[in-house]
């Protein structure tokens, strides 16, 4: 169980150090007034696209011997665009995503706990309205 | 002699971390993940948590066994350590700054919010309890992690499962929710951040 929370720690470091968990930095993204943030995405992508490649061509197995399948996401458009625009709105207004809210806490900033809340009050709308809502 | 290497570490360690550094370690992050048998998705903890506090009782959308996601909630629970050691332990010489680019200090002058080139502390002044005395404060804290739980599980997945799990195993959706991230933050970031300041 603790090798998550390793994970996390490593997830935390990351995301600090590199200063992605700043609010500042993401103002400076939506300005694309700097390389950086782009190019800490960019280059998780790119990485990931070559492991993911690697995964799907040797095989790789997990931990428990089963081979790494990757599900395919539903191929719909509106939950994604609508869904994205909305949590593009949250993700630029308080400065951090998920991630950073959880290390930014850790930091000391204990006012994230409002975030958390309210995230998870958000959470629970849309699995009030989810059968009301275009897919 | 140890001593002095371990010194070594954590000054190197302290220095803020380039972009080809921190990416390719998300990326790593992200693959560990997949060997231990998981999806990397750190806003599904939103979710497990609702479900944890009851929501499973009052709603189908919660009703998941809030236990298969203690693996997750493992990966936030280190996140939150990583950042008080990262911030208590390495923050190195230059201390809690964001070293944003003087065209985005000119910029956030510009719409009112007054900072100093070289003295952007990591978290702005206004993301605190004391920035809740005001309405601008609500609508950045609570009102941005309202639309980011609502819109994370709405189009299924954050920045980490969308932009960087989703894209990494070339998911169109992904692509597509990415891009309405951005359209969301351009929006905020273009017409509704200059609106609120000073306050």
């Amino acid at each position: 169980m603790s090798r998550y929370i390793l994970v996390g720690i490593l997830l935390g470091f990351i995301l600090y150090k590199s200063e992605a968990a700043s609010w500042f930095r993401i103002y400076e993204m939506f300005r694309f007034q700097s390389f950086h943030m782009f190019g800490i995405i960019g280059s998780a992508i790119l990485a990931g696209i070559i492991i993911v490649q690697i995964i799907k061509a040797r095989h790789v197995k997990n931990v428990e011997g089963q081979e790494i399948l990757i599900k395919d996401k539903s191929k719909t458009i509106w939950r994604y665009l609508i869904g994205g625009f909305t949590f593009g709105l949250g993700w630029s207004l308080a400065g951090a995503c998920p991630a950073p809210m959880f290390i930014l806490l850790g930091a000391g900033h204990t006012v994230f706990v409002v975030y958390l809340v309210a995230a998870m009050t958000g959470t629970y709308l849309y699995g009030v309205l989810r059968p009301r809502l275009p897919h | 002699m140890f001593m002095e290497f371990l010194i070594q570490v954590r000054e190197f360690l302290s220095e803020p971390w380039p972009w080809y550094v921190a990416g390719p370690l998300l990326a790593l992050v992200m693959f560990v993940l997949l060997y231990f048998g998981h999806e990397f998705g750190i806003s599904e903890n939103f979710r497990i948590m609702c479900a944890a506090d009851g929501a499973d009782q009052m709603n189908d959308f919660f009703k998941i066994n809030w236990k298969d996601g203690q693996w997750n909630l493992l990966v936030a629970l280190g996140a939150v350590f990583g950042g008080y050691v990262a911030s208590h332990y390495f923050m190195g010489t230059e201390g809690d700054t964001a070293h944003i680019s003087d065209a985005t200090v000119a910029s956030l002058n510009e719409i009112g919010l007054s900072v100093e080139a070289g003295k952007e502390p990591f978290v702005p002044e206004f993301i605190s309890w004391g920035g809740l005395l005001h309405w601008q404060g609500w609508l950045m804290i609570a009102g941005g992690g309202l639309l980011v739980g609502f819109g994370a599980r709405y189009a299924g997945g954050c920045t980490s499962g969308h932009a960087i799990s989703g894209l990494s195993a070339l998911q169109l959706p992904s692509l597509i929710a990415v891009i309405g991230f951005f359209l969301g933050g351009l929006f905020v970031t273009y017409f509704v951040l200059p609106l609120l300041f000073p306050f």
